[in-house]
């Protein structure tokens, strides 16, 4: 008999019993009627010390110190006006070696959950693929305030289960060194997030 | 199915090499060790405490929890077919693994297959538990962990003491000794600031992972109806291994399963929160077979059984397959705080490791850990998904080999705790020294402690008294300590 054949056979066996069926009571919340969603979310992220900013404009200054800027090959335009470093788009990708020697990742990102301070990036539009938002020290992430949601369960109806998903709540952190919290270990160290309202 | 295939106990790191009391003696000796799991559990529970309180539907979280993983259980075989379908049409490999030695020979020939003789490796108790580190070596396949504590636990050729924090019982002086004995490429002036200690395992593991062919995981969940596993983690040492290697191994129980994806709004909320204090763990990475494209082009899931289809037999335990790792009953437990992981002798200590490790292996093979505790109930105060730990350890105890007139005892005890009002009268009546437990017994200090366990834990009571629940609710005696 085959593995999978005597493992199913066994957990049958098991079930003899017959246990009867389970009703999942769904009581808790799965909408968030907060009014400042976008202020619980900022709130949430630097409480990750996650850096924020609010407008567009706040761009050409985050990137001025950027030597080295790895983009997905469909990022907007219009983030990427005045950058006057060296753009490397994401085509052909770029490898391993050469995602390590940039000074940061410029993406957007699918949805944003307020409650948990939560960014989601689902390799959708302005994203890229998974390597590019890991390897590089410095995550720069354009978050559209229509894009964020109040609670986890908003966010994960906005969700094809099928694409890479990575959720991202502050920059990488340890805490195993005594309980002292080190940010940074193998991810990006820095996470500066840039809240762009609709149409903006 | 003409003949029935009887539900088999597991083996791997899961047994108890010396009886618990014996094993604890050493830890409740160590002073260093018992201040670094005081200030730990203490640190963590209030801060999960903090982040629990703030979550205004955090009974009907958990009480979805609860029934989410008794259906998954209730319907474990079509759950895992359908999984295994999902993944499959995604372009997963899923291979099936009856016992830890049959994981580990699938894992080795995969990687083997892949042409590689080295893996990196996420933080997983389900290799723990298979001993896969050991199988690999033992294939001349060199295993690198790449999760912070594990790595400090690996170089010091050690084992890991809790399920959240590994390396709890090392202070940074001897973290920094470690790293300067066995760290090849660890700076000369190297300090014991915690920031420099992980800007070296940043700076070590970098190579590796950009070089990494073949990766080793576990998976927090598994969903049925997508295909998709799911890990969650702090340092980003996961999406490293998740994303950049060719080829992705991932190990996985049976019972990490969840019917639906919609199903993770629930668990995303209660693991972070439970474990690290946190509204959510830095990364948390999803995928779903290959992407073509972005990540691993080669995917292979190892389901694997070695023992959980003896704990699903038992009605009572199976609630036990429930358990989501958070850690938070080690945290809760005043047991676990004296004694710390290593004396549990398996990859799941605390609660839930006195009930999960004797279930796994058959509790003949692992008689002392039912009574590793005090029945205090503070772990199934603070579980997550409601595994109801005290009644579970009562009904394994009754099954460990003891004299009769204590086996009648548990008897008795296990059909008084499985009625939370038999229970509390019991406990009133244990207080004036009249009922089942009248082993309470009132000190002249007026602290409440058990004085005698039975065998095979009385050793462990013989060297000090365990504190019990104060005459009051278990939450208003926690509220004082
Ligand atoms: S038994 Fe409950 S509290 Fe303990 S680790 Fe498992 S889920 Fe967490």
């Amino acid at each position: 008999m085959s593995a999978r054949d005597e493992i199913l056979a066994r957990l049958r066996t098991a079930l003899a019993d017959g246990p009867p069926p389970v009703q999942v009571p769904r009581r808790y919340r799965r909408v968030d009627d907060r009014a400042d969603l976008v202020d619980t979310l900022i709130d949430r992220l630097e409480d990750y010390r996650a850096v924020v900013h609010r407008g567009l404009d706040a761009l050409p200054r985050l990137l001025s110190g950027v030597d080295r800027l790895a983009v997905p090959t469909d990022v907007p335009a219009d983030w990427l006006a005045g950058y006057g470093g060296q753009l490397h788009r994401d085509a052909p990708p770029l490898s391993p070696a050469a995602l390590d020697g940039m000074d940061a990742v410029l993406t957007g990102c699918a949805v944003a959950v307020a409650d948990t301070g939560t960014i989601i990036l689902d390799a959708g539009p302005s994203q890229g693929r998974r390597a590019l938002t890991l390897v590089p020290d410095r995550h720069i992430c354009v978050v559209r305030t229509e894009q964020v949601v109040g609670l986890l369960p908003e966010a994960l109806t906005r969700l094809d289960p099928r694409a890479p998903l990575t959720w991202i709540s502050g920059p990488s952190a340890t805490s195993d060194i005594e309980l002292n919290r080190v940010e940074g270990v193998h991810g990006p160290r820095r996470l500066e997030v840039v809240l762009i309202s609709s149409g903006a | 199915m003409s003949h029935p295939v009887a539900p088999a106990t597991g083996d791997g790191r899961i047994r108890t090499p010396l009886p618990f009391p014996t094993a604890a003696r050493a830890a409740v000796a160590d002073p260093q060790l018992r201040a670094n799991l005081h200030r730990a559990t203490r640190t963590i529970r209030a801060k999960r405490a903090r982040v629990v309180d703030e979550v205004p539907d955090w009974e009907a979280l958990r009480d979805a929890g609860s029934a989410i993983k008794a259906d998954v259980q209730r319907r474990l075989p079509e759950l895992l077919e359908q999984f295994e379908a999902s993944a499959t049409a995604a372009g997963a490999t899923v291979h099936w693994a009856r016992d830890a030695a049959e994981a580990c020979q699938i894992v080795v020939a995969l990687t083997r297959a892949a042409g590689a003789d080295e893996v990196v490796k996420v933080k997983s108790m389900a290799t723990q538990e298979i001993e896969l580190n050991e199988a690999l070596e033992a294939a001349g396949i060199a295993a690198y962990e790449t999760d912070l504590a594990e790595l400090i636990v690996q170089f010091g050729e050690d084992t890991p003491s809790h399920i959240l924090v590994p390396a709890i019982h090392y202070n940074r002086a001897q973290i920094r000794e470690i790293f300067q004995r066995r760290m090849s490429d660890a700076p000369a002036d190297l300090t014991d600031e915690p920031a420099a200690l992980a800007e070296a395992a940043r700076a070590h593991l970098r190579r590796r992972f950009l070089s990494a062919r073949v990766a080793v995981s576990g998976a927090n969940f598994a969903v049925a109806d997508t295909g998709t596993l799911v890990v969650v983690e702090s340092e980003g040492n996961g999406r490293m291994c998740l994303t950049l290697p060719e080829t992705l191994i991932s190990v996985v129980g049976v019972e990490k399963l969840l019917p639906t994806f919609t199903d993770l709004e629930v668990f995303l909320q209660l693991l972070p929160r439970s474990s690290t204090g946190e509204r959510m763990n830095p990364y948390t990475s999803m995928w779903t077979g290959v992407t073509p494209g972005d990540g691993p082009q080669t995917v292979h899931i190892v389901l694997v059984d070695n023992g959980r289809s003896a704990v699903l037999a038992d009605p009572v335990g199976r609630p036990a397959l429930s358990c989501i790792r958070c850690s938070a009953c080690l945290n809760a437990c005043p047991v676990y705080e004296r004694a710390g992981g290593h004396a549990y002798g398996s990859v799941y200590p605390g609660p839930i490791g006195a009930i999960l490790s004797p279930q796994l292996t058959g509790v003949a093979d692992n008689a002392s850990l039912p009574y590793a505790s005090t029945l205090c109930g503070a772990c199934y105060d603070v579980c997550p998904v409601k595994i109801n730990i005290p009644e579970i350890l009562v009904h394994l105890r009754q099954q460990a080999p003891h004299p009769p007139a204590e086996r009648a005892t548990m008897r008795l005890l296990s059909w008084v705790m499985r009625n939370p009002r038999r229970w509390a009268a019991a406990l009133r009546l244990g207080r004036v020294g009249a009922g089942p437990l009248g082993a309470y017994r009132e000190r002249r200090t007026g602290a409440r402690t058990l004085r005698r366990l039975p065998w095979p834990a009385s050793a462990w009571t013989r060297s000090r008294d365990l504190p019990l629940p104060a005459p009051q609710t278990f939450r208003e005696w926690w509220g004082k300590q």
